[in-house]
């Protein structure tokens, strides 16, 4: 017995915990892949064989094609103007100190605390209130107040670690303001940026409830995946898009670490003692 | 080195809210003059170099670079560059890149381009490292490739923030040196902030201590060191003995005391003294103090007991206690002798030059508004 | 609110000094943050405003009467229907945010105490299924907790049970277990900022006066790292109340909550005015609720000593 409970002593507790959770997290996201190859109608153990035709049968679906193409779209556009929305805010905040700073933050930050669809509710009543069709365009202004908090988490953390002597030795230099911004500046958090991009338009294109409300009848993705879910005969395809959209994700926000960490290298670099 | 002003500095003084950081500092640096501002952290000196380079807007006065007024002049306006305490070497470009970005905007040949940055380069020696990145290089070679950038737009007077205090001893002590030779071979002034009083002392024509915003002197740093004006003056470029003396009498350039044990010494009598109740302070360096061993003997003479001892290499720490004395001396011996191996407690003998005491003032009270 | 302060901020200096203070830093970063801050004022602090407005009108037939009533809010409040859906909301929301802090606090303890040189890695792999199309994640679970799912077949292989357990699916166990998925990476987050500001040598401290692991943890770690607690939790908490596609998907007729609600008045029931009183009482609700949650986890780690 005391032997027992010292063998359980020297069991790493929580690393064990943590390989659990982890299986937790990354379970759902494993077995979209694995029906989407499954040879079968339904989503049950055990696998009927590997088959691709559920991927076959995406390329010919043009109502498919054409949400691909809302939601590309849609990415581009929220991805651009949420990012150089998140710009404006992230450089205000980690190189000026100024009144009401933590309370404009906050509000900037605000959709990240809020149940998406009172935003959404919101959003579409004043639209319609305003007269404004219900369009992908309403869809763009929706989608960005909801990743400009996102976009601003990215950027200030590439804006952080800027050493401001970098512009001090630029206009020491003889440069102007404007040519600092370009020269310098830019190119400095040039990857933060692309990596706000890069999330951004992840965030858009996996967005339902704000484009669901807003879409009026051109659908994003998400929401004709969601016309998709009631007929069980589609589940399949479902999964297969599901797959590329997952992989896609995936790639893109991989890469927007990579680069997320390389502005991060960057800035520190810049100020680090040797 | 001539005596026509490069920067002249009149009447500055620079608030952050209720905080004095400059409080009327006024001062003039010669052309090819080496200047150092001199003074523990918040004193003011980085202040008032941001304000040469236009980094800081003074509250009130007027900075006249080579005679211009410069105070309504921008940063990239005004013929002075820095070398950043950080360095700031700009990570996205490579050694060469960073040494062109300035000369890009003066949209010289690329001939032309190209050799004035080599030159800069190879000036610091740093030939052949030209296409290197920020990241590769080196403490020491980020100083140089700081050092060519800002030299290689041939301002008129560079300014360096804390230029070797991210440098480990050793290198801090060759870059002294480089820095030094570079400055008698470009002859343009040069400016340095630093707290370190060796690096002043070794580097400076000129230096100017700096306290809560306000300059307590400027002199050469033989004078500021073996003539601080004020306590405090004295106290931070160095080990110094402070003594209790009463005012025996006053000539036209000198003061007589009566320095307690070392009995009456005349001193050189500084600008504008006052004696305010007849009790002044006076000092005198620990290294002007000598041991004296068995034969040797001395004009001006003390006995006293080793009370502590620190060693420290090339010389040993003494802390002599004299009857007397209300508090102990400091005094330095090289370890020539065997100074190292006296033990606390022994009786010793001890010179002293009566030359080598000086007045010093009174500090003015620190003032913040 | 904040939009108020924040004008009152830019109109502080008095005319003589205007041109010093435009050029000042702050005049210069109120400039730079208020395409932002105005672009979040038009599209969420208006919004929400109207949300307020509407919620005391009334709908006629096809238009709107604007005089006010408290007549939505009534209905809002007494209709057994929505009293049950608010609690429901309230309830999930309130267990899924205890859920997610409580599994995910060992997490972002591992991965800031013993992450190594790849907490950067670490982070990156908890929020990957947190950005990934949360549609997908939601069916995904309709997948695994199913009748003939992952896990029916799963425990049927190994023998623990017989035949199929139905009570896994549409309920608000499977809402719950659906939602705490997908906010883990939100409580994470913010626990593991905390954390990693906790100076180490305090807890080594704590240690070094002579309190055991444990005790040194309750004691100076978890105090410490409350702020990061109390953000995962309000950033858990207030979104999963009003969420919609996981009562839909995963929770049938037991786990319908607010939500669906608050969709069907801007749909066919087109009620807006009582959508939006839903709205502002959703809101209400959850923030009464998550300020006592707040409350009440600053006063037991007070009473830790």
């Amino acid at each position: 017995m005391t032997l027992f409970t010292q063998r359980l002593r020297f069991i790493p507790w929580l690393p064990v915990y943590v390989a659990v959770y982890f299986l937790f997290l990354y379970l759902p996201i494993l077995l979209l892949p694995v029906f989407s190859f499954n040879n079968a109608a339904t989503t049950t153990f055990p696998l009927a064989g590997f088959t691709t035709k559920w991927y076959g049968t995406l390329a010919g679906n043009s109502v498919m094609m054409e949400a691909a193409w809302n939601s590309l779209i849609v990415g581009i556009s929220v991805s651009l103007l949420s990012t150089i929305l998140g710009i404006c805010a992230a450089r205000a905040i980690t190189r000026y100190r100024f009144r009401g700073q933590r309370a404009a933050t906050g509000f900037i930050m605000a959709p990240l605390f809020l149940p998406e669809i009172i935003v959404a509710v919101s959003l579409l009543m004043i639209v319609l209130a305003m007269g404004v069709e219900l369009s992908l365009f309403t869809v763009i202004l929706g989608q960005t107040v909801f990743c400009v908090p996102y976009a601003m988490s990215v950027l200030v953390s590439g804006f952080e670690g800027f050493d401001r002597s970098l512009e001090e030795a630029s206009y020491d230099l003889g440069e102007t303001a404007i040519g600092t911004f370009r020269r310098v500046t830019l190119p400095v958090v040039a990857p933060a940026i692309v990596s706000s991009l890069l999330v951004t338009f992840t965030i858009s294109l996996d967005e339902f409830i704000l484009a669901f409300f807003l879409s009026g009848t051109e659908p994003t993705l998400p929401v004709y995946i969601w016309g998709q879910l009631r007929f069980a005969a589609k589940l399949p395809g479902v999964l297969a898009l599901g797959t590329i959209m997952l992989v896609a994700s995936i790639l893109m926000l991989t890469l927007a670490e990579i680069l997320r960490r390389r502005t991060e290298r960057r800035t520190q670099m810049a100020h680090m003692l040797p | 080195m001539s005596d026509r002003a490069m920067i002249q500095i009149e009447k500055v003084s620079k608030f952050y809210g209720i905080y004095m950081a400059l409080d009327d500092v006024s001062l003039s640096i010669g052309e090819g003059e080496f200047f150092s501002l001199l003074g523990p952290s918040g004193c003011g000196k980085t202040t008032l170099l941001r304000s040469i380079a236009g980094f800081e807007t003074p509250t009130a006065g007027e900075i006249y670079i080579d005679g211009v007024p410069s105070l309504a002049l921008p940063p990239n306006k005004r013929p002075t560059n820095m070398v950043f305490q950080s360095y700031a070497i700009f990570p996205h470009l490579d050694v060469a890149e960073n040494v062109a970005y300035g000369l890009k905007r003066l949209k010289l040949s690329p001939e032309e381009e190209k050799k004035r940055v080599g030159d800069a380069l190879d000036m610091v020696r740093l030939s052949g490292l030209g296409q290197r990145k920020a990241h590769e290089l080196s403490g020491g070679q980020r100083q140089r490739v700081a050092l060519a950038r800002a030299l290689v737009m041939r301002p008129k007077v560079l300014l360096l923030d804390e230029p070797l205090s991210a440098l480990d001893k050793k290198l801090r002590e060759e870059m002294q040196v480089e820095l030094r030779t570079l400055q008698k071979a470009v002859g343009i002034t040069f400016i340095l902030v630093t707290h370190d009083q060796y690096e002043a002392l070794a580097l400076s024509d000129r230096i100017a201590v700096m306290f809560g915003g306000r300059i307590a002197q400027i002199a050469s740093p033989k004078e500021i060191y073996q003539r601080p004006r004020t306590r405090k003056v004295a106290d931070f470029l160095g080990g110094m003995n402070f003594l209790n003396a009463k005012v025996l009498g006053e000539q036209a350039n000198a003061v007589s005391v009566d320095a307690a044990r070392f009995g009456a010494v005349n001193l050189v009598k500084p600008q504008g003294f006052a004696a305010a109740s007849g009790h002044v302070t006076v000092g005198i360096r620990p290294e002007r103090l000598r041991l004296l061993w068995d034969d040797d003997r001395a004009p001006h003479e003390l006995t006293g007991r080793i009370e502590n001892r620190a060693y420290f290499g090339e010389v040993t720490h003494l802390t002599v206690g004299i009857d007397g004395l209300e508090q102990p001396l400091s005094m330095v011996e090289t370890n020539n002798f065997g100074a190292d191996d006296l033990p606390v407690g022994a009786e010793i003998r001890l010179a002293y030059d009566p030359d080598a005491f000086v007045l010093l003032a009174e500090d003015p009270p620190v003032s913040r508004v | 609110m904040t939009a108020a302060a924040f004008g009152a901020v830019a109109e502080t200096p008095s005319p003589p000094r205007r041109r010093a203070w435009m050029r000042s830093e702050e005049a210069r970063g109120l400039a730079m943050v208020s395409p932002t801050f105005l672009y979040a004022l038009a599209l969420l602090f208006l919004p929400v405003l109207i949300v307020i407005a509407y919620s005391f009108w009334t709908q006629n037939y096809l238009d709107i009467d604007r005089t006010f009533t408290l007549e939505n809010y009534r209905q809002a409040l007494t209709e057994p229907i929505y009293r049950d859906l608010f609690v429901r909301s309230l309830w999930i929301s309130l267990t899924v945010s205890i859920v997610t802090v409580v599994f995910s606090y060992p997490v972002a303890w591992f991965i800031s105490f013993h992450g190594g040189v790849h907490k950067n890695l670490w982070l990156f792999l908890v929020t990957v299924p947190c950005w990934t199309s949360y549609l997908l994640r939601v069916m995904s679970w309709k997948i695994i907790l199913g009748y003939g799912g992952v896990m029916n077949t799963g425990l049927i292989s190994m023998g623990l049970i017989d035949k199929p357990v139905t009570s896994l699916l549409y309920n608000s166990n499977a809402v719950v277990i659906t939602l705490v998925h997908s906010w883990a990476a939100f409580a994470i987050l913010p626990i593991y900022v905390s954390l990693q500001k906790v100076d180490r040598t305090l807890i080594e401290a704590a240690r070094d006066l002579g309190d055991s692991r444990v005790r040194a943890f309750f004691r100076v770690t978890l105090p410490l790292s409350l702020p990061g607690v109390i953000s995962a939790f309000l950033i858990v908490m207030i979104p999963t109340v009003g969420d919609y596609v996981t009562p839909r998907l995963v929770g049938g007729k037991d786990g319908v909550m607010i939500a669906t609600a608050i969709q069907a008045q801007f749909g066919k029931g087109a009620n807006w005015p009582l959508g939006a009183a839903l709205s502002v009482t959703t809101m209400i609700l959850v923030s009464l609720a998550a300020a006592a949650v707040v409350l009440a986890l600053k006063f037991t780690v007070r009473r830790i000593k």
